[in-house]
Order: structure tokens, then C-alpha cells, then sequence
């Protein structure tokens, strides 16, 4: 008997084949182990997506560069957008979504774990055959091989006859699976929110970042499904000849624009609503106060959910709409700034009089506002109907969006990974690589994006592959593109703080922020089954009820 | 001022929340209906907008007999899923037949009339931009009868197995809100395509 018990524990301690492993993670369900694959998903598109944007900064550092060819910038281009938005953006988040949200609410596990891990691997596919695009895209024709349409592939672009060839096809079929993987996840997160809560978690009780992506959850379920049709109508276009966007036979160019960007705005804001839970989670355990406004957060969340799905035609003002639609999207679109405005208000009501603490989550989270108040400020003025006949297609738009997806969204992330990477692996990020990291990349984003606006200004327009030597235009490309080596060294000492931190980084313990939402109250990294025992919970900072039985949140709520 | 520090413990009998399979299933149904919407105004906007025909007023015929068919089938579902709860499996089981009997005429149905679209009035899905509008659109609304129908089948062969009883009942209703969803975009795509699309 007790030979047999000694014999499991020594075979549990001994480490199992690389290959069991590997086979493990592969055949999971477990929300976790889902979420950081996930992430490490998203990482490597980073870099890949990362690579890309290089290679156009370095073809556009000075006038009349040759480092490569037109054609080839048009790919970079575009595989540089669609895999930064859809291989990037979404898997991030939906990573930290994965692995947060139960562990949040007080659950074992999401609602369909089988349904979560087809999801991942449906998005894995979905990256998988863009990708291929380099190797099959080239088809019979000896036609190019990967996506040049642009992110937005405009028809005509798409057509047989201006896109001969896979490439498009390529395109197409990986965001119409990703897609699916996308809704998949986005069902899975909105059940697990509404049906997996531990028991007292009212939804006036749940923390934000759960309450924000239920919101992204619903926002997605209505916005991508759109371009998922739109992918389909485009199959059926150049598989079967049909004629939805063919203008010789009656089709439209215009509509596939609309269905474009009913998905296009909204995911704008899908992109940047979990950012705001990473902020509203982050901030206050770092300014030691709770968060100010609670239930005005979740109001300004739900209302930016349903303005922006009224926005999308502001990225058309210059097709030719009628003066009303330009007027009405020109109010919605401004309108969408009065919520936005009212988070960073509640923000900063959170940091007044708090007792900051200047840790590397607290410093990203810090240039996350500024940064994205100065982005609202480029949207809003882009988003009035009169100056953005002035300045669409132009470097400015570049700018702007490049603000709120680097300056916000990266931002975020990044407090996010040093925020819950001890969580995730029981080690602490290293303070001093993570302050050079957060300088660095501070650096460089201003440097490039800040300068990008006045090319912009100057009349430079997007997705040229050269451009001839106007006063100030050398100077100005060549210091954005410093700027973007000076981002690019600083995410090499982000990754080697993620690999150098995960062997040699000093214990986390469970709790190393002093932190009050649940996922705080279990070991570093969670058991496979989260709680022992499932958690009762009284009011929004349950940890912080157990820390101080004396003064409990639970009698002022 | 000690007299309130004791938290007042919660009611642990109270704490239900809704059932997940219903929960994602109204999520799938939310998520479709954004699809089949995109699809509904594509046909619409392009309604009459081909340059050449045949056109709908042409070539359509109203499909009544099918769409009563499928219309009735919601209601078989219904009846079949309220009787395996109450545990009578037999009228479960005969009901929950019907239904696939009265699914599958439907989609005969839609074959026929595309059988009669491509061989009378050669119209196909590349003819002009009515043919790609209609084809997709019912297509689209065929492909979800089609898989409505083999959930429904995989569930009648585990009912015939003896394996569907009333403790499935909260899987089954499940499937039934599916279909009940593939009836009322029915009900849509038919005054869309045969009644405003004339």
C-alpha cells in the first residue's frame, strides 16, 4: 500500500516526455491553458505583423527608396492590417478574456470548454491559411502570391480579373473561418458570464473586466457576422460568378463598402473596450482606491456598444454620400466621444488622491490615457465630415489609428501582461526591464506617430510605396521610422523579459499587487479546476472583504 | 458602531442563474440573424437593379404549400419537445418524426423550384444579379434547414436507441428554439424574396 502511494508520487515528480506535453496542450479544454496559447498565438503574429510594418518603414525612409519592390509593398500592407487586427488584436484579447473571466466570476471553467477550444483552433486555421498565402497564393497564374488588396479589399480589387490567382481567395477563406472561431468564442463568453457566476455575484457586483467583455461579446456576435456574410457574398463572386459587387452587371462597390465597415467601426471598439477593463482593473489596485463611478462605467460601456454600431459610414465621407448621411454619421460619430470621454473622467477620479504606486502596469496604464485621449482627439476631429474631406487617405488617418491601436490598445495589453503574468506563471516580470521596456516604447510610439500626423497635413497620402522629396518630407520619414526601430528593440527587451522572467523571476505568491478580484485568491499559477470550493462573495472587491472583515466592502454597497 | 461590522451573510438558496445551452443558443440566433440581415438588405437593395432577365416577377412562383409545411413544423417541434418533458416518449418520438417529415418536404420543395429556375428558365446563380441574390439568400436560408435536419435526425436515431428521455429535455428544447429560428427567417426571406421582391 504504501509502496504504491510512494511510487505515484515519485512518478508524478519525474518529468513526463516532451511529447505527452505537447499533446496535452493540444487536446485541452481547459479555459487557461486555452487562453495562454492564445497569447502566445497573438505574440508571434505580433512579431510577425511587426516585421512587416518594418519592412514598409524602411522602404519609406527616404525618397525614392528601392528596398522593395511596389507589389511587395502592397502585401506588407495589407497582410500587415489584416493580421494585426484579426491574427493579433482579437486572439490578445480573447486571451486574456479566456483566461481572466472565470477565474473572475468565480468559475471552474467557461460555459463550453469543447466549443472554446474549437473556437482557438478554428483561429489557429484562420492564420495558418493567410499565411500560406506566400507559399499558394500564386495559383496558376504566376500572379503574386500573398493578399494585396488592402485590409479593407475594396471591389473592385477582389475581382477575378484585378485579382487573378488565390491570394484573394486566401484572404478570404482565413477571415471567414477566423471569423467563425471569433463568434464561437464570443457565444462562449457571453454564456459563461450570464450562466457560470459563483453564487453572489450579481451582475451589479461583477468586476468590470468580465462586464466589459460581455459587452465586446454582445458587439461582436452583432459586428462580425456582417463581414462574415460580406466574405461569403465575396466567395460566391469568385468561385461561383456571381455579381455582388460586380458593377458591370449591376453590383455595387458601395455596398461592400457599408458591410466592410458595419464590421470595421464596431471592431474598432472591440479592440479597445477590453483595454478599458485592463485599465479599470489595473488602475485602481495601483492607485489603492476603488474605481470611481462604478455603475457609470458599465452605463458609458453599454452606450459606446450601441452608438458604435451607428458610426461606420465616417470612413466613407468621401465616396459620395448625401449630405444628411454625411451629417447624421458625422453626429454619431462625435456622439460616441461623450461616453468615451466620461471613462477617462472616472479614470482620473480614480487616480485623484490615491496612493500611486509607479509599478511597470500603473506606467503603461498612465500613457494609455493620455495616449488615447490625444487618439480621441485626432477621431473626433476626423470624424467631422468636412475636415475629413480634407484629410482622408492621407498620413493623418494613419496617425490617428495607429494612436488609439498602438498607443491604446498595445498600451493595454501591456499593463495587462505585466499585471497577470505572475498569475499566469507564478514568477514576478522583471521591474527594471519592464521600466526599460515601457521608456523605450514610449520613445519610439511618440517619435513615430506623433511626427506621422504632419506628412499627413502636409498632403502625403496612405499606401504609397514612395514619394517624391517635398520640403520636409525626407526628415520627417526619416525620423518615423527611428522612432519605429526604437519600438522595435524595445518589444525584443519586452520578449526577453516574458522568457528571462519565466526561469529566473522571483516568486509572485498569490496575491503580489495586494489586489482584491478573485482570481488573486487562488495559487499562482490557478489549479486546472480554479477553486477548491466555490467561492461565495458579497460585494465588487470580495478579496478585500476577506483582507478587512473589520470594514468590508459589502456595507456600503 | 460595532453593531453593523457583521456583514450580513447572503441567501445561498436564491442564487439561480438561466440555463447555458439556452443562453448560447439566443447568442447563435442574435449572431444568424446579423448574417441572414446583411443578406436580406443585399437582395433588397439590389432588387430590379439587373441589367438583364429574368427577372422575379418572371420566373417566381409563391411557394405556399412548402412554406405551410415548414411553418407547421415549428409547431410539431414544440408539441414533440413539451411531450418528452412530460415523459411520453412515444408521442415525442412520433412528433419529433413529423417534424423531419415536414422539414424535409420543405427543402424538396426549394430543390424543385431551383430544378424548375435552372432547367425552364435557365436562370443560375451567375445568370444576372437577381440569380445571385436569390440563390444565396435561400440558399443560405436552405443550408441552415439542411443542418437543422441532421441535428434533428442525430436526435431521433439516439430517441429510437432509447437513449432521448425527459433528462435530455433542456438539450432538446434547445435544438427546438434552433429550428424555431430557421422558421421565422423563413417567414422573412418569403416576404422578402416573393411578396416586396415582385
Amino acid at each position: 500500500m504504501s509502496s504504491d502511494a510512494m511510487t505515484f508520487a515519485s512518478a508524478e515528480a519525474t518529468r513526463q516526455p516532451w511529447v505527452e506535453t505537447l499533446h496535452e496542450w493540444v487536446t485541452t479544454v481547459d479555459h487557461k491553458r486555452l487562453g495562454i496559447m492564445y497569447l502566445l498565438y497573438a505574440l508571434f503574429f505580433l512579431g510577425v505583423a511587426g516585421c512587416e510594418a518594418m519592412i514598409m518603414r524602411i522602404q519609406l525612409m527616404y525618397p525614392h527608396n528601392d528596398f522593395v519592390s511596389p507589389q511587395v509593398f502592397n502585401r506588407m500592407f495589407t497582410m500587415h492590417g489584416t493580421t494585426m487586427v484579426f491574427f493579433v488584436g482579437i486572439p490578445i484579447l480573447f486571451g486574456f478574456a479566456n483566461y481572466l473571466v472565470p477565474l473572475m466570476i468565480g468559475a471552474r471553467d467557461m460555459a463550453f470548454p469543447r466549443l472554446n477550444a474549437f473556437s482557438f483552433w478554428l483561429t489557429t486555421l484562420g492564420g495558418a491559411v493567410l499565411y500560406f498565402s506566400f507559399v499558394g497564393g500564386n495559383g496558376l497564374y504566376g500572379a503574386g502570391n500573398a493578399p494585396d488588396i488592402g485590409w479593407w479589399a475594396y471591389a473592385p480589387l477582389t475581382a477575378k480579373a484585378f485579382s487573378p490567382g488565390h491570394s484573394s481567395d486566401y484572404w478570404t477563406i482565413a477571415l471567414l473561418v477566423a471569423g467563425f472561431g471569433t463568434i464561437g468564442t464570443a457565444i462562449n463568453i457571453v454564456a459563461t458570464i450570464l450562466c457560470m457566476r459563483c453564487p453572489g455575484m450579481k451582475l451589479s457586483r461583477m468586476p468590470l473586466l468580465p462586464w466589459l467583455n460581455l459587452v465586446v461579446s454582445g458587439m461582436v456576435l452583432i459586428a462580425v457576422t456582417p463581414l462574415s456574410a460580406a466574405q461569403m457574398m465575396l466567395c460566391v463572386d469568385r468561385y461561383l460568378g456571381g455579381h455582388f459587387f460586380d458593377t458591370q452587371a449591376g453590383g455595387s462597390a458601395v455596398l461592400w463598402m457599408h458591410f466592410f465597415w458595419i464590421f470595421g467601426h464596431p471592431e474598432v471598439y472591440i479592440l479597445i473596450l477590453p483595454c478599458f477593463a485592463f485599465m479599470s482593473e489595473i488602475i485602481p489596485v495601483f492607485s489603492r482606491k476603488p474605481i470611481f463611478g462604478y455603475p457609470v462605467m458599465v452605463g458609458a460601456t453599454v452606450c459606446i456598444g450601441f452608438v458604435s454600431m451607428s458610426v461606420w459610414a465616417h470612413h466613407m465621407f468621401s465616396v459620395g454620400m448625401s449630405a444628411y448621411t454625411n451629417s447624421f454619421f458625422t453626429i454619431t460619430t462625435l456622439a460616441v466621444g461623450v461616453p468615451t470621454g466620461i471613462k477617462i473622467f472616472n479614470w482620473i477620479g480614480t487616480l485623484w488622491g490615491g496612493k500611486i504606486q509607479f509599478r511597470t502596469p500603473m506606467l503603461f496604464s498612465i500613457g494609455f490615457l493620455f495616449q488615447f485621449l490625444m487618439a480621441g482627439l485626432t477621431g473626433v476631429m476626423l470624424g467631422s465630415a468636412a475636415f475629413a474631406s480634407q484629410l482622408t487617405l492621407s498620413y493623418f488617418v494613419v496617425a490617428h489609428f495607429h494612436y488609439t491601436l498602438v498607443g491604446g490598445v498595445l498600451f493595454g495589453v501591456f499593463a495587462a501582461f505585466y499585471y497577470w503574468y505572475p498569475k499566469m506563471t507564478g514568477r514576478m516580470l522583471s521591474e527594471r526591464l519592464g521600466k526599460v521596456h515601457f521608456w523605450l516604447f514610449l520613445i519610439g510610439f511618440h517619435l513615430t506617430f506623433d511626427l506621422m500626423h504632419i506628412p499627413g497635413v502636409l498632403g502625403m497620402p496612405r499606401r504609397i510605396y514612395t514619394y517624391e522629396a517635398r520640403p520636409g518630407w525626407a526628415i520627417l520619414n526619416f525620423l518615423i521610422s527611428i522612432g519605429a526601430f526604437i519600438q522595435a528593440v524595445a518589444v525584443l527587451v519586452f520578449v526577453w523579459n516574458l522568457i528571462s522572467s519565466y526561469f529566473k523571476g522571483p516568486e509572485a505568491g498569490n496575491d503580489p499587487w495586494d489586489a482584491w478580484t478573485l482570481e488573486w485568491s487562488v495559487s499562482s499559477p490557478p489549479p486546472a479546476y480554479n477553486f477548491a470550493s466555490i467561492p461565495t462573495v458579497a460585494s465588487r472587491r470580495p478579496l478585500w472583504d476577506l483582507k478587512h472583515p473589520e470594514d468590508p466592502d459589502s456595507l456600503y454597497e | 458602531m460595532s453593531a453593523i461590522a457583521t456583514p450580513l451573510p447572503e441567501t445561498r438558496a436564491a442564487w439561480t442563474l438561466p440555463y447555458r445551452g439556452k443562453v448560447g443558443i439566443a447568442c447563435l440566433i442574435i449572431a444568424e440573424s446579423s448574417i441572414f440581415t446583411i443578406f436580406v438588405v443585399a437582395y433588397l437593395y439590389y432588387v430590379g437593379k439587373s441589367p438583364a432577365g429574368p427577372t422575379p416577377g418572371e420566373v417566381l412562383e409563391t411557394p405556399i404549400f412548402y412554406t405551410i409545411c415548414l411553418l407547421s413544423s415549428s409547431l410539431t417541434v414544440h408539441l414533440a419537445a413539451r411531450f418528452l418533458q412530460s415523459g411520453s416518449r412515444g408521442a415525442f418520438l412520433t412528433l419529433w418524426f413529423l417534424t423531419i417529415v415536414l422539414g424535409g418536404l420543405f427543402l424538396f420543395g426549394t430543390g424543385q423550384e431551383w430544378h424548375r429556375l435552372i432547367y425552364e428558365h435557365g436562370l443560375t446563380i451567375s445568370t444576372n444579379l437577381f440569380g445571385t441574390t436569390y440563390y444565396s439568400l435561400v440558399g443560405l436560408h436552405a443550408s441552415h434547414v439542411t443542418a437543422g435536419l441532421i441535428m434533428l435526425t442525430t436526435v431521433l436515431l439516439f430517441g429510437l436507441a432509447g437513449r432521448v428521455g425527459s433528462e435530455q429535455s433542456a438539450r432538446v428544447e434547445v435544438l427546438s428554439l434552433y429550428w424555431h429560428f430557421v422558421d421565422v427567417v423563413w417567414v422573412v426571406v418569403f416576404t422578402v424574396v416573393y411578396v416586396l421582391g415582385r
